[in-house]
Protein backbone atom coordinates (compact mmCIF):
# COMPACT_ATOMS: atom_id res chain seq x y z
CA UNK A 1 0.00 0.00 0.00
CA UNK A 2 1.29 3.44 -0.85
CA UNK A 3 1.92 5.81 1.92
CA UNK A 4 -0.83 8.02 0.23
CA UNK A 5 -3.32 5.55 0.27
CA UNK A 6 -3.03 4.50 4.14
CA UNK A 7 -5.98 4.44 6.05
CA UNK A 8 -5.69 7.29 8.58
CA UNK A 9 -7.55 6.64 12.01
CA UNK A 10 -9.75 10.09 12.43
CA UNK A 11 -12.40 10.54 14.66
CA UNK A 12 -15.75 9.60 13.77
CA UNK A 13 -19.00 12.25 14.05
CA UNK A 14 -21.58 11.47 15.87
CA UNK A 15 -23.75 8.80 14.38
CA UNK A 16 -26.95 10.69 14.02
CA UNK A 17 -29.46 7.89 13.73
CA UNK A 18 -28.05 6.24 17.63
CA UNK A 19 -26.98 9.60 19.03
CA UNK A 20 -29.26 10.83 21.92
CA UNK A 21 -29.67 14.53 21.64
CA UNK A 22 -27.73 16.70 24.89
CA UNK A 23 -28.21 19.88 25.47
CA UNK A 24 -24.55 20.54 24.62
CA UNK A 25 -25.02 19.57 21.38
CA UNK A 26 -28.49 20.78 20.19
CA UNK A 27 -26.93 23.96 21.57
CA UNK A 28 -23.82 23.58 18.85
CA UNK A 29 -25.91 23.03 16.06
CA UNK A 30 -27.78 25.87 17.20
CA UNK A 31 -25.35 28.30 16.53
CA UNK A 32 -24.69 26.70 13.20
CA UNK A 33 -28.10 26.95 12.15
CA UNK A 34 -28.61 30.57 13.33
CA UNK A 35 -24.79 31.69 11.76
CA UNK A 36 -26.22 30.84 8.79
CA UNK A 37 -29.85 32.41 9.16
CA UNK A 38 -27.95 35.82 10.18
CA UNK A 39 -25.57 35.81 7.28
CA UNK A 40 -29.36 35.88 5.41
CA UNK A 41 -30.55 38.79 7.90
CA UNK A 42 -27.19 40.40 7.11
CA UNK A 43 -28.02 40.78 3.38
CA UNK A 44 -31.83 41.75 4.44
CA UNK A 45 -30.10 44.57 6.54
CA UNK A 46 -28.69 45.10 3.62
CA UNK A 47 -31.49 45.26 1.41
CA UNK A 48 -32.99 47.67 3.50
CA UNK A 49 -31.09 50.40 3.39
CA UNK A 50 -30.68 50.12 -0.85
CA UNK A 51 -34.37 50.29 -0.72
CA UNK A 52 -34.67 53.34 1.48
CA UNK A 53 -31.78 54.76 -0.52
CA UNK A 54 -34.71 54.19 -3.43
CA UNK A 55 -37.84 56.68 -3.37
CA UNK A 56 -40.73 56.28 -0.88
CA UNK A 57 -42.92 53.79 -2.83
CA UNK A 58 -40.74 51.33 -3.19
CA UNK A 59 -39.51 52.10 0.60
CA UNK A 60 -42.82 51.24 1.29
CA UNK A 61 -43.37 48.51 -0.88
CA UNK A 62 -40.87 46.73 1.23
CA UNK A 63 -42.03 48.11 4.19
CA UNK A 64 -45.55 46.29 3.78
CA UNK A 65 -43.80 43.34 3.64
CA UNK A 66 -41.76 43.72 7.12
CA UNK A 67 -45.34 44.90 8.53
CA UNK A 68 -47.11 41.51 7.13
CA UNK A 69 -47.26 38.54 9.33
CA UNK A 70 -44.54 36.77 7.36
CA UNK A 71 -42.48 40.09 7.97
CA UNK A 72 -43.35 40.10 11.37
CA UNK A 73 -42.11 36.11 12.11
CA UNK A 74 -38.89 37.12 9.91
CA UNK A 75 -38.08 40.00 11.87
CA UNK A 76 -38.76 38.26 15.11
CA UNK A 77 -37.08 35.24 14.16
CA UNK A 78 -33.74 37.20 13.18
CA UNK A 79 -34.03 39.26 16.72
CA UNK A 80 -34.14 35.27 18.68
CA UNK A 81 -31.02 34.12 15.82
CA UNK A 82 -29.27 37.48 17.35
CA UNK A 83 -29.48 36.85 20.83
CA UNK A 84 -28.83 33.59 20.78
CA UNK A 85 -26.00 33.69 18.52
CA UNK A 86 -24.36 36.78 20.29
CA UNK A 87 -24.77 34.77 24.03
CA UNK A 88 -23.39 31.93 22.80
CA UNK A 89 -20.75 33.35 20.38
CA UNK A 90 -19.70 34.58 23.85
CA UNK A 91 -19.62 31.21 25.33
CA UNK A 92 -17.44 30.02 22.33
CA UNK A 93 -14.88 32.97 23.03
CA UNK A 94 -14.57 31.55 26.43
CA UNK A 95 -13.71 28.47 25.37
CA UNK A 96 -11.22 29.64 23.34
CA UNK A 97 -9.82 31.76 26.08
CA UNK A 98 -9.74 28.40 27.59
CA UNK A 99 -12.38 28.96 30.42
CA UNK A 100 -15.15 26.61 31.03
CA UNK A 101 -14.13 23.24 29.79
CA UNK A 102 -15.26 20.89 32.93
CA UNK A 103 -18.80 19.16 31.95
CA UNK A 104 -20.42 21.08 34.20
CA UNK A 105 -19.29 24.82 33.51
CA UNK A 106 -20.46 23.53 29.76
CA UNK A 107 -24.06 22.76 31.21
CA UNK A 108 -23.85 25.64 33.30
CA UNK A 109 -23.10 27.93 30.96
CA UNK A 110 -25.33 26.17 28.23
CA UNK A 111 -28.07 26.81 30.11
CA UNK A 112 -27.36 30.52 30.81
CA UNK A 113 -27.00 30.70 27.32
CA UNK A 114 -30.61 29.51 26.87
CA UNK A 115 -32.26 31.94 29.70
CA UNK A 116 -30.64 34.99 28.31
CA UNK A 117 -31.67 34.59 24.31
CA UNK A 118 -35.25 33.40 25.42
CA UNK A 119 -35.77 36.35 27.88
CA UNK A 120 -34.09 39.13 25.77
CA UNK A 121 -36.22 37.74 22.55
CA UNK A 122 -39.59 37.88 24.78
CA UNK A 123 -38.71 41.02 25.68
CA UNK A 124 -37.62 43.20 22.29
CA UNK A 125 -40.55 40.99 20.62
CA UNK A 126 -43.30 42.98 23.64
CA UNK A 127 -41.37 46.13 23.08
CA UNK A 128 -41.43 46.00 19.67
CA UNK A 129 -45.21 44.65 18.80
CA UNK A 130 -45.90 47.86 21.09
CA UNK A 131 -44.58 50.07 18.95
CA UNK A 132 -46.43 49.01 16.20
CA UNK B 1 -1.84 11.18 15.61
CA UNK B 2 -0.89 14.98 15.93
CA UNK B 3 -1.90 14.98 12.37
CA UNK B 4 -5.10 14.02 10.57
CA UNK B 5 -4.89 14.75 7.27
CA UNK B 6 -3.59 11.96 4.75
CA UNK B 7 -0.48 12.72 3.53
CA UNK B 8 -2.08 13.28 0.41
CA UNK B 9 -3.64 16.15 1.78
CA UNK B 10 -0.91 17.80 3.17
CA UNK B 11 1.30 17.38 0.23
CA UNK B 12 -1.75 19.19 -1.77
CA UNK B 13 -1.67 21.83 0.69
CA UNK B 14 -5.61 21.63 1.09
CA UNK B 15 -7.23 22.50 4.59
CA UNK B 16 -6.84 24.40 7.32
CA UNK B 17 -2.77 24.44 7.09
CA UNK B 18 -3.32 27.19 4.40
CA UNK B 19 -4.10 29.53 5.96
CA UNK B 20 -6.28 28.46 8.98
CA UNK B 21 -4.88 30.44 11.38
CA UNK B 22 -5.65 33.86 9.84
CA UNK B 23 -9.29 32.96 9.32
CA UNK B 24 -9.76 31.51 12.34
CA UNK B 25 -8.07 34.66 14.22
CA UNK B 26 -10.62 37.01 11.85
CA UNK B 27 -13.54 34.92 12.68
CA UNK B 28 -12.51 35.86 15.79
CA UNK B 29 -11.86 39.57 15.44
CA UNK B 30 -14.84 40.30 13.88
CA UNK B 31 -17.37 38.31 16.57
CA UNK B 32 -15.97 40.87 19.23
CA UNK B 33 -16.31 43.40 16.99
CA UNK B 34 -19.83 42.40 16.86
CA UNK B 35 -20.57 41.73 20.14
CA UNK B 36 -21.62 45.85 21.12
CA UNK B 37 -22.65 46.11 17.42
CA UNK B 38 -25.42 43.57 17.05
CA UNK B 39 -26.64 44.55 20.82
CA UNK B 40 -26.49 48.21 19.35
CA UNK B 41 -28.24 47.04 15.88
CA UNK B 42 -30.83 44.96 17.65
CA UNK B 43 -31.89 47.62 20.23
CA UNK B 44 -32.50 49.94 17.29
CA UNK B 45 -34.41 47.66 15.10
CA UNK B 46 -36.93 47.42 17.63
CA UNK B 47 -37.05 50.85 18.44
CA UNK B 48 -37.70 51.34 14.24
CA UNK B 49 -40.48 49.07 13.97
CA UNK B 50 -43.13 51.00 12.02
CA UNK B 51 -40.56 53.58 10.83
CA UNK B 52 -41.78 55.32 7.31
CA UNK B 53 -39.36 56.30 5.08
CA UNK B 54 -39.13 59.91 6.69
CA UNK B 55 -38.25 58.32 9.75
CA UNK B 56 -36.22 55.56 8.41
CA UNK B 57 -33.97 58.24 6.28
CA UNK B 58 -33.63 60.50 9.15
CA UNK B 59 -32.52 57.78 11.39
CA UNK B 60 -30.09 56.03 8.75
CA UNK B 61 -28.51 59.36 7.56
CA UNK B 62 -27.79 60.46 11.05
CA UNK B 63 -24.12 60.66 11.33
CA UNK B 64 -23.26 58.26 14.48
CA UNK B 65 -25.69 56.10 12.89
CA UNK B 66 -23.98 56.29 9.57
CA UNK B 67 -21.32 54.78 10.78
CA UNK B 68 -22.46 52.35 13.64
CA UNK B 69 -24.60 51.01 10.48
CA UNK B 70 -22.13 50.46 7.99
CA UNK B 71 -19.69 49.07 10.65
CA UNK B 72 -22.69 46.50 11.26
CA UNK B 73 -23.19 45.88 8.06
CA UNK B 74 -19.44 45.16 6.66
CA UNK B 75 -18.17 43.29 9.57
CA UNK B 76 -21.02 41.04 9.91
CA UNK B 77 -21.24 39.80 6.26
CA UNK B 78 -17.52 39.68 6.68
CA UNK B 79 -18.10 37.16 9.95
CA UNK B 80 -20.96 35.56 8.09
CA UNK B 81 -18.74 35.02 5.18
CA UNK B 82 -15.94 33.17 6.83
CA UNK B 83 -18.46 31.39 8.82
CA UNK B 84 -20.19 30.04 5.65
CA UNK B 85 -16.61 28.74 4.66
CA UNK B 86 -16.39 26.48 7.27
CA UNK B 87 -19.90 25.34 6.73
CA UNK B 88 -19.15 24.61 3.44
CA UNK B 89 -15.78 23.48 4.22
CA UNK B 90 -17.46 20.94 6.41
CA UNK B 91 -20.99 19.22 4.09
CA UNK B 92 -19.24 19.97 0.46
CA UNK B 93 -16.88 17.56 -0.37
CA UNK B 94 -15.52 18.05 -3.90
CA UNK B 95 -13.04 20.60 -4.40
CA UNK B 96 -14.39 21.89 -7.33
CA UNK B 97 -17.96 22.81 -5.77
CA UNK B 98 -16.35 23.41 -2.37
CA UNK B 99 -14.25 26.37 -4.11
CA UNK B 100 -17.46 27.73 -5.86
CA UNK B 101 -19.67 27.75 -3.58
CA UNK B 102 -17.53 29.71 -1.56
CA UNK B 103 -16.51 32.16 -4.04
CA UNK B 104 -20.08 32.64 -4.52
CA UNK B 105 -20.66 33.41 -1.40
CA UNK B 106 -17.99 36.27 -0.78
CA UNK B 107 -19.27 37.66 -4.21
CA UNK B 108 -22.63 38.37 -2.69
CA UNK B 109 -21.51 39.37 0.34
CA UNK B 110 -19.08 41.96 -1.50
CA UNK B 111 -22.19 43.24 -3.97
CA UNK B 112 -24.45 43.79 -1.11
CA UNK B 113 -22.03 45.16 1.01
CA UNK B 114 -20.69 47.52 -1.39
CA UNK B 115 -24.44 48.25 -2.18
CA UNK B 116 -25.49 48.90 1.12
CA UNK B 117 -22.32 51.24 1.81
CA UNK B 118 -23.12 53.21 -1.40
CA UNK B 119 -27.06 53.40 -0.45
CA UNK B 120 -26.07 54.97 3.29
CA UNK B 121 -23.49 57.30 2.06
CA UNK B 122 -26.44 59.11 -0.15
CA UNK B 123 -29.36 58.93 2.20
CA UNK B 124 -26.70 60.72 4.39
CA UNK B 125 -24.89 63.23 2.28
CA UNK B 126 -28.14 63.56 -0.10
CA UNK B 127 -27.37 62.70 -3.24
C1 LIG C 1 -34.51 40.22 1.17
C2 LIG C 1 -34.73 40.71 0.10
C3 LIG C 1 -35.95 41.39 -0.50
C4 LIG C 1 -37.23 41.51 -0.04
C5 LIG C 1 -37.82 40.97 1.25
C6 LIG C 1 -37.95 42.27 -1.02
C7 LIG C 1 -39.30 42.59 -0.90
C8 LIG C 1 -39.99 43.25 -1.86
C9 LIG C 1 -41.40 43.48 -1.80
C10 LIG C 1 -42.35 43.05 -0.70
C11 LIG C 1 -41.72 44.16 -2.93
C12 LIG C 1 -43.12 44.59 -3.33
C13 LIG C 1 -43.66 43.54 -4.26
C14 LIG C 1 -44.97 43.94 -4.83
O1 LIG C 1 -44.97 44.60 -5.89
O2 LIG C 1 -45.99 43.63 -4.23
C15 LIG C 1 -40.54 44.37 -3.71
C16 LIG C 1 -40.48 45.02 -4.91
C17 LIG C 1 -39.31 45.17 -5.67
N1 LIG C 1 -38.08 44.63 -5.39
FE1 LIG C 1 -37.58 43.65 -3.73
N2 LIG C 1 -37.11 42.57 -2.05
C18 LIG C 1 -35.87 42.04 -1.77
C19 LIG C 1 -34.73 42.13 -2.51
C20 LIG C 1 -34.65 42.80 -3.71
C21 LIG C 1 -33.44 42.96 -4.45
C22 LIG C 1 -32.08 42.40 -4.02
C23 LIG C 1 -33.75 43.71 -5.56
C24 LIG C 1 -32.90 44.19 -6.71
C25 LIG C 1 -31.66 44.07 -6.83
C26 LIG C 1 -35.17 44.00 -5.51
C27 LIG C 1 -35.87 44.72 -6.47
C28 LIG C 1 -37.19 45.02 -6.38
C29 LIG C 1 -37.90 45.86 -7.34
C30 LIG C 1 -37.28 46.50 -8.56
C31 LIG C 1 -39.23 45.94 -6.89
C32 LIG C 1 -40.36 46.71 -7.53
C33 LIG C 1 -40.36 48.08 -6.88
C34 LIG C 1 -41.51 48.93 -7.35
O3 LIG C 1 -42.50 48.37 -7.84
O4 LIG C 1 -41.38 50.14 -7.18
N3 LIG C 1 -35.67 43.45 -4.38
N4 LIG C 1 -39.50 43.80 -3.02
C1 LIG D 1 -24.29 39.71 11.57
C2 LIG D 1 -24.13 38.90 12.56
C3 LIG D 1 -23.53 37.51 12.50
C4 LIG D 1 -23.50 36.60 11.47
C5 LIG D 1 -24.04 36.77 10.06
C6 LIG D 1 -22.83 35.42 11.97
C7 LIG D 1 -22.59 34.28 11.24
C8 LIG D 1 -21.84 33.21 11.66
C9 LIG D 1 -21.63 31.98 10.94
C10 LIG D 1 -22.23 31.63 9.57
C11 LIG D 1 -20.80 31.19 11.67
C12 LIG D 1 -20.30 29.79 11.31
C13 LIG D 1 -21.05 28.76 12.10
C14 LIG D 1 -20.34 27.44 12.14
O1 LIG D 1 -19.21 27.30 11.71
O2 LIG D 1 -20.96 26.49 12.67
C15 LIG D 1 -20.46 31.92 12.85
C16 LIG D 1 -19.60 31.45 13.84
C17 LIG D 1 -19.27 32.16 14.97
N1 LIG D 1 -19.88 33.34 15.42
FE1 LIG D 1 -21.12 34.46 14.36
N2 LIG D 1 -22.43 35.64 13.27
C18 LIG D 1 -22.85 36.91 13.63
C19 LIG D 1 -22.67 37.53 14.86
C20 LIG D 1 -21.86 37.05 15.88
C21 LIG D 1 -21.69 37.70 17.14
C22 LIG D 1 -22.35 39.01 17.60
C23 LIG D 1 -20.83 36.94 17.85
C24 LIG D 1 -20.40 37.33 19.25
C25 LIG D 1 -19.82 36.79 20.09
C26 LIG D 1 -20.47 35.79 17.04
C27 LIG D 1 -19.60 34.76 17.40
C28 LIG D 1 -19.27 33.68 16.63
C29 LIG D 1 -18.25 32.70 16.95
C30 LIG D 1 -17.35 32.70 18.18
C31 LIG D 1 -18.23 31.75 15.92
C32 LIG D 1 -17.32 30.53 15.78
C33 LIG D 1 -18.00 29.34 16.35
C34 LIG D 1 -17.21 28.08 16.14
O3 LIG D 1 -15.99 28.05 16.40
O4 LIG D 1 -17.82 27.07 15.73
N3 LIG D 1 -21.13 35.88 15.84
N4 LIG D 1 -21.11 33.14 12.85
Amino acid sequence: MSVANRPVHRPLSPHLQVYRPQLTSVLSILHRATGIALSVGALYLATWVIYAAADAKAYALFQSFNMSIVGRIVLGGWLFCAFYHLANGIRHLFWDAGYGFELKDAYRSGWIVVAVSLIATVVSWIVGLGLV
Amino acid sequence: MSDLRTPLARARGLGSARDGLKHWWAQRLTAIALIPLIVWFAISLVMLSGADYAVARAWIGSPLVMVLLILTIVVGLHHGQLGLQVVIEDYIHGDGWKLALIVAVRFVAVIFGLAAVVSILRIGFGG
